[in-house]
Formats: structure tokens, sequence, C-alpha cells
């Protein structure tokens, strides 16, 4: 009885946005642009939720005071300086809410997923070996992309970009192409299992 | 005071306490690490709020012209109910929105899903099959075999000898190909966020040093 | 000879660090440019797409990106945003990324600035709105049931050059600027599968071999892949320098240096496995 209720939210949500595909006029076109607008709405619900659970988490480990919970007042005071700030000032240009997100929010984002280059450079020169043939035509293809993709490629022979351009619009579109439709055939398989409740884990673990 | 100054040298002195992991593991990196967590779930947090609470749901339940639109309640309730999974006790409330999120996303999705990713890939790989110069037929001879073959790959149904085994051999060299095609290019961005990162700390920060010491610029 | 190829083998990661680190900082100090010559590339095709584009057209751009991506996607911002008021097209931003509304509203005033182009007559941001491509659908049916108001919190109703918007047909083209989920296939899906509106893309270079699936289509006029995209469509634009074409210098060392690294490791394990002792 618990899940019947979810269920039929389920089935009722996955058949309006189907009918509204298919019958784009009235009455599904109204019921889908309902949903639609309160779908906005619900899903905001989730960032809050994310927001929550970060600050449960981070209160636990300083009152428990568990591993690092030096670091969660950081987090904590970071989370409250952006709040209250965007609460006084909003999200207007030049603001402080604003200055603080470009000086210091952005900045962050962009270094911490810049340390990858550094990872990726070391686990080239310790994993990308050519063992086999099929890892040398990996290499190979590796190799000619990123020589394709620089001006140097074209100093080094000016049919590199040509060629890297050839690559990735007939081999590449084909590998990419049968793994978008097989994924794609698996997407469907799945929302049809969700809708008419033959797959039922996203409900679970909220008892 | 200077800000633009001040928020170079603010993005700066992040900057290097995040590099300062490819040392070790430090208390500077878990200090910026713990602070771009934070100030990023605020900023989220923010966001929600102005850009899409206050406009979609707010002003559409209580209208600055005057009035009360009962139904945008419903909504209001679904969005609680996420919360309520903070609380064990409530948790099985989330369901309700989770059923209508959920819901609403496997019906969109069957459909566009079909219609994007499988029928007009198809059809564009039927269409391929050009008439042009003997380069532009074998191009497409390449893209038609290698999607089907790529396909036969995939299809685990039927075990992988004789023709199978074999169009499925050619399906994986191509995929080799295109695996290759993918490794270069993120090797490629994630080159390019530390280019990004250089310029600003050789052009941005860099140059600000003299000026704060009076040397001119 | 061969303990030399052995030590190399078993380079520490720090060096690699460095190496790389070297690779990008010395053609950055040295001010090192190189051409970059734009071939029958997507890049082209976007830009001449855009060039062909009516006066007075509308265009939406959709900052789907945060600032992980920043340095890749942000040039193509800029520049696509300048040759749209080139164009003198009416440019409208949003965002499927809460940080891209504000990583969009700096790239628009700041190009808006150079060419006086005026907030709210030739250019709005309307902001962020969550639910991806279930409000991409929305959008087909009403854009201002979705976006009442702007980023700021002005209403529609106040905004002069959203007069003649009323849903995504309203566009002559939308371009995402898009560094994953959700951003341009939730665009080509709903905008353009479904209420044919034409389809340009701005992605990251992770991103890019999987969309070129689209382009053999027909399903996007074009696309930017990474920094190498964001540098074409300057250069077609004619910023000779802007930020990426400046980071294709760099770029080309590190990716010399990378393979060099990749040449070295695998000479390293041919000349372990020859005396057996590779893994």
């Amino acid at each position: 009885m618990r899940l019947i209720i979810p269920l039929a939210i389920t089935f009722t949500a996955g058949i309006i946005m189907i009918l509204n595909y298919f019958i784009p006029h009235q009455p599904f076109r109204l019921l889908g642009d309902n949903l639609q607008d309160w779908y906005l709405i619900v899903a905001s619900g989730a960032i809050f939720l994310g927001a929550a659970n970060l600050m449960h988490v981070h209160f636990r480990k300083i009152r428990l005071k568990l591993k690092n919970w030096k670091y969660s007042p950081v987090t904590i005071i970071g989370f409250l300086v952006m709040f209250v700030l965007g609460l006084i000032y909003g999200v207007v240009e030049g603001k402080p809410f604003d200055y603080l997100f470009l000086n210091m929010v952005a900045p962050m984002g962009a270094t911490m997923f810049s340390l990858l280059a550094f990872f990726v450079a070391s686990a080239a020169f310790r994993a990308f070996r050519a063992s086999n043939w099929r890892a040398t035509l990996l290499l190979t293809s590796a190799f000619l992309v990123m020589l394709g993709q620089v001006p140097i490629g074209a100093m080094i022979w000016d049919k590199i970009p040509l060629a890297k351009v050839w690559l990735m619009s007939i081999p590449n579109t084909a590998g990419q192409r049968a793994v978008m439709i097989g994924a794609a055939m698996g997407v469907v398989a799945t929302s049809l299992r969700i809708i008419f409740g033959i797959e039922r884990s996203y409900l679970g673990g909220a008892d | 005071m200077n800000w633009e100054i001040l928020g170079i040298w603010l993005g700066a002195l992040v900057t290097f306490c995040l590099y300062s992991f490819l040392y070790r593991d430090n208390p500077f990196y878990k200090f910026a690490e713990h602070l771009f967590v934070g100030m990023s779930a605020g900023y989220w947090v923010i966001y929600n709020i102005e850009n899409v609470l206050i406009p979609n749901w707010w002003q559409n339940m209580v209208p600055p012209e005057g009035g009360f639109n009962w139904v945008w309640v419903i909504p209001g309730i679904f969005a609680l109910f996420m919360l309520a999974r903070i609380v064990p006790k409530t948790a099985g409330l989330s369901r309700l929105a989770l059923g209508m999120i959920i819901g609403t996303g496997a019906g969109l999705n069957m459909v566009s899903f079909f219609q994007t990713n499988a029928m007009s890939q198809v059809k564009g790989t039927i269409i391929s099959v050009a008439t042009g110069s003997a380069w532009d037929i074998f191009s497409s001879v390449v893209l038609v075999v290698g999607v089907v073959s790529g396909l036969v790959y995939f299809f685990f149904s039927k075990a992988h000898t004789g023709v199978v085994g074999k169009t499925a051999n050619v399906g994986i060299t191509i995929l080799m190909v295109a695996f290759g095609a993918s490794f270069g290019y993120t090797i490629m961005a994630r080159l390019s966020l530390l280019i990004g990162r250089s310029q600003f700390l050789l052009e941005d920060w860099l140059p600000t040093i003299p000026r704060l010491l009076g040397l001119g610029g | 000879m061969a303990g030399l190829i052995e030590k190399l083998g078993n380079m520490d990661r720090r060096i690699i660090f460095v190496l790389i680190a070297l690779s990008v900082i010395i053609p950055i100090s040295f001010n090192l440019i190189l051409p970059n010559p734009v071939g029958a590339e997507p890049s082209r095709d976007l830009f001449e797409y855009v060039d062909a584009l009516p006066e007075g057209s509308n265009v939406l751009v959709s900052f789907d990106y945060d600032p992980s991506t920043m340095p890749e996607l942000q040039p193509m911002a800029e520049a696509i945003v300048l040759h749209l008021f080139k164009r003198n097209a009416n440019v409208v931003g949003m965002a499927l990324w809460p940080q891209g509304a504000s990583l969009g509203q700096d790239a628009m005033s700041h190009m808006a600035d150079s060419l006086g182009k005026v907030q709210y007559e030739d250019w709005c941001n309307l902001g962020y709105k969550t639910g991806g491509g279930v409000m991409i659908v929305r959008l087909g049916s009403s854009i201002s049931a979705v976006f009442p108001t702007d980023k700021d919190n002005v209403p529609w109703s106040e905004i002069p050059m959203l007069r003649n918007i009323t849903d995504l047909q309203s566009f002559s083209l939308v371009i995402s600027l898009s560094a994953g989920d959700p951003g341009i296939i939730a665009w080509i899906m709903m905008a353009g599968d479904r209420f044919g509106v034409p389809i340009g893309c701005g992605c990251t270079a992770v991103s890019a071999p999987q969309l070129y699936t689209y382009l053999q289509t027909g399903q996007m006029v074009g696309m930017l892949g990474g920094l190498k995209g964001a540098a074409d469509y300057e250069t077609l634009v004619g910023i000779e320098d802007g930020q990426a074409v400046r980071g294709m210098a760099p770029q080309s060392v590190a990716h010399l240096v990378i393979m060099l690294f990749i040449v070295i490791g695998n000479v390293a394990y041919f000349s372990q496995k020859k005396k057996g002792g590779a893994r």
C-alpha cells in the first residue's frame, strides 16, 4: 500500500508526458503544461535537500568530532556567507554575492578541475600501452586527434587536421552512434519499466 | 580599496591553496576544498530561491496584483515532501515527490531518446550512403559498416561466433578508434583547464604585484 | 641505455607534474601565439550559420556550464555573443546550470559594453531554471510561463526586446554552451527535434566526440569543440589576441609533451617486456 500512491503518481506523470508528445492539443496540452510548471518547483526541492544534507553532515562531523571535523566550520561559514549575502543583495551583477562568485567560487571550481591535467598526463604515461594491435589503433587515433586539434599539427603536415576531421566525422561518428543507439534502447526500456511500476528501485531506502 | 585587485588576489590565493595538492594532501588544500563546497551550495540555494521559487512558485501563488491561487500549494507541498527525506520518520513522503520527478522524466525520455538518439541516428546512417567521389562512397561504407558492426558487438543475445563474431570484431575495431578520439579530446579538455588557470595567474595576478609595490603598470 | 630507459619508466609523478606545468607556463610567459588556421571544421559551419542570420533575429544562448569548464566555454561564450551583437541580433540568455547564469551575465555585459549594446533592448539574461529537458519542453509552449521575470526579477512585460517572443519558435537559432547534462542533448531533443528550432553548440572537448553524430544527421548546424573550437570562433570573428587563440600555443606544447611521455612509457614497457619483467 505504501508504494501504490507513488507508483500511481509515476504512472500518471509518465503517461501525461507521453500523451502530451503525441497529442499536443487540449486537454493533454494543458495537463502537460501544468505538470511541467509544477516539475520546476518540485525539482528545486532536491537542491534544498542537498544543501540541508550537506549542513547536516558537517554539523554531525563537528558534534562527533569525526575525521577532519576542523574543516567543517569552513564549509558551514562558506555556505552562510553566500546565503546571507544572496538574501540581502540578491544576484544582481556587481553586488557582493556576484563578486564572491566571480572571484572565489569560479577560480576554485576552475582550479579544482584543472588538477586533472596533471593526473591525466601521469595516467597516460603509466597506463597507455600499445600492447596489441587494437590498443595501438586506439593510441594512433588519440595521437592523430591530439595533433589535429592544435596548430602545431598543421605545421608538421598540413593534412593532419584534414585527417582528424575525417576520423571524427566517419569512424568516430560510427562508433559513437552504435553506443548511442544501444543506450537509447536502454533508456526506452527502463522508462517503460518505471512508468509501469516494474522498476521500483528509485523508491527504495525511504522507510 | 581596489576591489578588482583584491578579487584577483582572492582568486590567486584559493588557486594556490588547491594546487598545493599536487605536492601532497595538506591543510591549505582541505581548507579551500571545504570552502568551495560550502560557497557553491550557498550559491545554488540562493539561485533557486531568486530564480525559481520566487518567480515560478511564490508569485504564481501570491500574485503581485493580489489574490491567492490555491492550486500552487500542491507543488509547494511536493517540494517539501522532498525535504522530508532528512527526517527518518517522514522519509516515506519523499516517495511521492520522487514519483512525480521520475515519472515525468521517464515519460519525456522514452519518446525523446527514441526519436533523437535512435530513429534520427538510424535515418542519418541510411541517408549517409553518398553518391559522390570514390572517397565519399568509401566514407559512407565505413560509416554504415561501423554503425552496424558496432551494434552487433553490443548484441549479447547471440554468441559472438561465426559471422556474428567476425562482425563484432569489426565493431570493436571501430569502437577503439572512437575511444582513441575520445581520449585525445579528453587530454585536450584537461589541459585547456590548466591553461585557463595559468593564464589567470601569469596574465592577471602576476602583473598586480609590481602595481602593488608601486613599480608602475 | 637500458638503465636510463628503466629510470625514465619509473619516473616520479611529480617530475611529470613539473614538466606539464612548464609546458604550459613557458609558452604563456613568452607570449607565444601560433597561427590557428580554420579548415572545414564544424566551428566554421556555426560561424557561417550565425553570419547568415538576418539582422534583428532572435537568438537564444543557453549558458549550460559552471566554472569547472570555464576556461573552455567562457571564450566561446564571449566570441559567440560578440558575433551576435555585430550581426545586430537580439540576444536572449538563460542557463540550465545555476552558475551559468552568472558566467553568462559576465560574458554578455562585457561584450555589450564593448559595442555599446543596451540591456533589455539588445540583450537580456533570463537567468537559471531547474528542470532541464522538461523545462525546455515548456519553453516550446510559452517562454514567459517559465521566465515570468529575468535573472534580476525584472518582469517579462517590462523588457521591450521580449515583446515579439512567445515560444521557442520565435528564435532563429538556439546555441547551447554545454558542459554536460542538462545541456546540448536536451536542447537537440526538445527544441530541435520536437519544435524544429535550429540548434548550434559550444561544448567541452570531452563531450565533442559524442556530439559529432548530431552534426552528420543535421540535428545541429555547427559545433565548437573545446578550446580549439573557441580559438576557431575567435579567429573567424576577428578577435586576434583572444584567450583561446593565446591558449593554442601552450596547448600545442603540452600535447607534444604528453605524447612524448606516452612514447617513453611504451619504450620502457617494451624494453622491460623484452627482459621478461613487464607486467
